[in-house]
């Protein structure tokens, strides 16, 4: 499994030419790719004084999108977490009729497009839809509120953690699980102390990644949002609503700090992560 | 083998002369105007080869009216736009895209149709919505496009707020009223088509609030007798602007067809295509005609209670604006 942070290995016989020549390629790809259109982001903004950015980025509504954006994409992706490891240990441990089909399931919401995404998860979960029916009258609204959010966003965030952690699993040695168990450790010491920091990495990896496609996700979600000021509008909306009113720097401005936001939060994680690495001792 | 070429001899030169000869016009339109300016394009070009002699393809866009406004005014090479808010021209005259003074090009504000807000109940309008005031009502449920969203919900919001004046009420009683309105909503549509989704397939509200050309999509796309149009006793005036892009149309050549065309939606022709399509036409001839489409309702132009468009939208859809204080303050 690819991390995000690699520690340089020793010195080998290179396929690609010398380091200086794909180091000025990715430097160069980046900032093309990257970070050019990024600064765009900045430079929008400029348009905007000190106290006109702030009253942007502060206002109730937009500080209340954030919650709500960061919040259902925390819950999604723990959930996912959960699942998606479930998910993977099935498909690489056991053999069973179909399983190519339901491994190529997990893919779908990668290539989906995710407003067709959101209009089939509203029309299965509104009140007149196949699941909505029976869960409305017990009381549980799963559409048009923040519950259809977090739904939304653990259908498009799943094959993140699903696909991080498969391969890792794969290569973890069944025998290490065989020998824990030989030597007398229960089901649930060999899961927390031999595989789950085998994994680890690979479940965080996958856990970023699926928050950070959630924290930006747009298609999926506004249609079973229900877009209600100050409860279920997420803060892309509130973008796409600056947009609307021709708000170019506001809509920069509130862009910004999501990417501040999300980039720290990357950042957080990618240090756990190498934290892991070192002190977890596995050879992954 | 000599045919085969001869064939496609013959084809090229057929391509490339009617290349040679034909101008093509991008029309940059707002999402349900689609229907509308497909007859029209076929009426359009019918008429222009008869009077010129010259074919003209046009070509459509459509999406989200600002989201084409903002299209045009990144690049996109449209030669006229035919939006659903002023406020989408005045962007671009602002930037320089079209005229200054786009409104005074073409007759009645550079406006060649209108619309208005009307109410969608479920047939037989079982909550027996009348007016206005039925729809403030608590446990009425109303869908309605986000005012920061979609010029439609602008226009249901303004509506109100033009009946709560038209009954005399204080801009503070008004505020009160349109937000008891708001309030009743379950759920803010992104857009038209997305708010008449949730009405109709996800069975969601007891009222639609949309422009009355939807009337019509909503009978086509789920058949007649769904849904019941109620005429409130006011609604709003939504004019549906149109402008030649000049910054195109300099580069292409193309002013005199981008005029030509802008200028048949005012025919007798042009406005009962668009009388056909639920749009209301400015001739009254037609409007009579098509009666029985457009029933009687008092209609208030926004400049009764706002000033204009962009003022309104100042003052009551910007952040910190009116309709954020309706959400906002508990």
């Amino acid at each position: 499994m690819r991390t995000l942070i690699q520690p340089r290995g020793p010195k080998a016989a290179r396929v690609l030419p010398g380091f200086n020549i794909t180091l000025g390629f990715t430097l160069v790809y980046l900032s093309l790719i990257v970070l050019i259109p990024l600064s765009a982001l900045i430079f929008k903004t400029f348009a905007l004084s000190w106290p006109q950015f702030w009253e942007a980025i502060s206002s109730p509504r937009v500080v209340a999108s954030y919650r709500l954006t960061f919040g259902a994409s925390l819950i999604a992706a723990l959930i996912n977490v959960v699942f998606g490891l479930l998910i993977a240990w099935i498909l690489v441990r056991y053999d069973f009729v179909g399983k190519k089909i339901v491994d190529a399931l997990v893919d779908l919401p990668f290539a989906l497009p995710t407003a067709v995404a959101g209009i089939s998860l509203t029309a299965i979960l509104a009140g007149n839809g196949w699941i909505g029916q029976y869960l409305e009258p017990l009381g549980i609204k799963l559409a048009f509120n923040p519950n259809g959010i977090v739904i939304a966003l653990i259908f498009i965030g799943l094959p993140f953690v699903v696909r991080t952690v498969q391969p890792v699993l794969e290569v973890a040695e069944k025998e290490l699980e065989e020998a824990a168990s030989s030597l007398g450790a229960t089901r649930i010491q060999t899961f927390f102390r031999v595989i789950l920091p085998i994994i680890a990495p690979a479940l965080l990896t996958g856990f970023a990644m699926a928050f950070a496609r959630a924290i930006g996700e747009y298609g999926s979600v506004i249609f079973i949002a229900g877009n209600m000021p100050m409860v279920s509008e997420i803060t892309s909306l509130i973008i796409i609503g600056k947009l609307e009113q021709y708000d170019y720097a506001g809509a920069t401005a509130v862009a910004l700090v999501m990417l501040v936001i999300s980039f720290i939060l990357l950042l957080i994680i990618n240090a756990l992560q190498a934290y892991q690495r070192r002190h977890a001792g596995t050879q992954s | 083998m000599k045919k085969y070429v001869h064939a496609i001899v013959s084809a090229g030169l057929i391509a490339f002369s009617s290349i040679a000869v034909s101008q093509t016009l991008l029309n940059a339109s707002y999402d349900v105007a689609r229907e509308f300016y497909k007859d029209y394009n076929t009426a359009f070009t019918a008429q222009y080869k008869k009077k010129t002699g010259k074919d003209v393809k046009i070509d459509q866009s459509h999406g989200g009216s600002s989201a084409q406004a903002r299209a045009v005014n990144d690049g996109l090479d449209a030669d006229v736009v035919t939006m659903n808010t002023t406020t989408d021209v005045e962007f671009l005259a602002n930037n320089g895209v079209v005229a200054k003074d786009w409104a005074k090009k073409f007759p009645f504000n550079a406006s060649p149709t209108t619309s208005t807000i009307l109410f969608l109940t479920r047939n037989g309008n079982p909550k027996g919505i009348k007016d206005w005031d039925d729809l403030v009502k608590p446990g009425i449920q109303v869908v309605i496009v986000n005012p920061k969203t979609g010029g439609n919900g602008r226009m249901v919001y303004l509506a109100a707020w033009s009946y709560a004046k038209k009954k005399g009420m204080s801009d503070a009683a008004a505020a009160e009223f349109v937000g008891k309105l708001f309030k009743n909503a379950p759920v803010l549509a992104k857009g038209g088509r997305d708010a008449t989704t949730i009405f109709l397939q996800r069975n969601i509200g007891d009222v639609l609030l949309t422009f009355e050309s939807e009337v019509l999509s909503v009978d086509r796309e789920y058949g007649t007798g769904k849904v019941d149009a109620v005429y409130p006793s006011v609604s709003i005036i939504a004019e549906n602007p149109v402008a030649v892009v000049e910054r195109t149309v300099n580069k292409k050549g193309t002013g005199e067809l981008a005029n030509a065309y802008l200028n048949y939606l005012y025919s007798d022709e042009g406005q009962e295509i668009a009388a056909k399509h639920a749009l209301r036409p400015r001739s009254a001839a037609i409007l009579k005609k098509y009666a029985s489409t457009f029933k009687p309702i008092e209609l208030v132009p926004v400049s009764e209670y706002f000033g204009s468009l962009s003022e309104a939208q100042k003052v009551h859809f910007n952040d910190g604006g009116q309709f954020d204080k309706i959400y906002t303050v508990k």
